[in-house]
């Protein structure tokens, strides 16, 4: 098992670079070239939607990405600080809160093995795709 | 990639050309791009996405304001689309309902209904 980490502050600049890293990472851990373009979106709709929740409520520490590469398979997992419940409702605005429904809403779409926790430390979105094993590739 | 935009106008349309990467840090840019339009009194848009690379729900929820203030001029908001990476992100979020989507300008141009 291998793996990959990123921190990065909660500023939407930085949300391509999650994506890029994340991409290059699937590609070199098998994931078929067809789905790439899921896992970039994906990767890319839980970063938004960390760092809107970061903003949203003030925390100011990095938002967390831990790529793991698997025999069989690869996972991705975005992690927010912010407290479940932490996000007062009506504060900066309640459009905050519809994007990021909507992120989720697509990351659903986008990916079958999908996993949403909340707890006191802040939230986590695991996603996970199948690998072709080296072995197999032509 | 960051984001491309310009603008020009066929008939009584003005068609928005796109191109690069929409998402959470670009896509305010889009967003004040089409809002400049309407209240500039243009209620007819043809966004051309063609050259967008990438497209996420911060973008689609853009459109989804253009489209929200164009309609309260009686206006419309067509999209310009035939790459199938972008197209999938309309249909997982059921927008290929809410969007008139085309494959040229040409025919989102010449498009009535």
């Amino acid at each position: 098992m291998a793996t990959v980490e990123l921190r990065f502050s909660a500023l939407p600049e930085h949300v391509r670079t999650a994506r890029l890293v994340a991409a290059a990472v699937a590609r070199r851990a098998g994931v078929d070239e067809s789905i790439l373009d899921e896992v970039r979106l994906a990767v890319g709709e839980a970063c938004s939607r960390a760092v809107g929740l970061h903003r949203g409520s003030g925390v100011d520490q990095p938002v967390r990405v831990v790529l793991v590469e698997d025999e069989k398979k690869f996972s991705i997992e975005v992690g927010d600080a912010v407290p479940e419940g932490a996000v007062s409702a009506g504060a900066p605005g309640e459009e905050a809160g519809e994007e990021s429904e909507m992120g989720l809403a697509v990351i659903s779409g986008l990916v079958d093995d999908l996993e949403v926790s909340s707890g006191e430390e802040g939230g986590t979105i695991r996603m996970t795709w199948p690998v072709t094993p080296a072995s197999l590739l032509p | 990639m960051d984001l491309s935009l310009s603008t020009r106008t066929v008939g009584d349309r003005t068609i928005v050309d796109v191109g690069g990467e929409i998402d959470v840090y670009t896509a305010p840019k889009l967003r004040e791009q089409l809002v400049e339009l309407v209240n500039d009194g243009s209620y007819h848009l043809v966004v051309d996405m063609e050259g967008v690379d990438f497209l996420d729900s911060t973008g689609l929820g853009v459109l989804v304001g253009g489209l929200k203030r164009v309609r309260a001029h009686e206006g419309s908001l067509r999209l310009v689309c035939n790459q199938e990476r972008i197209l999938k992100i309309f249909r997982i979020t059921g927008l290929t309902k809410v969007f008139p989507i085309h494959t040229s300008v040409e025919e989102a141009v010449a498009a009535t209904d």
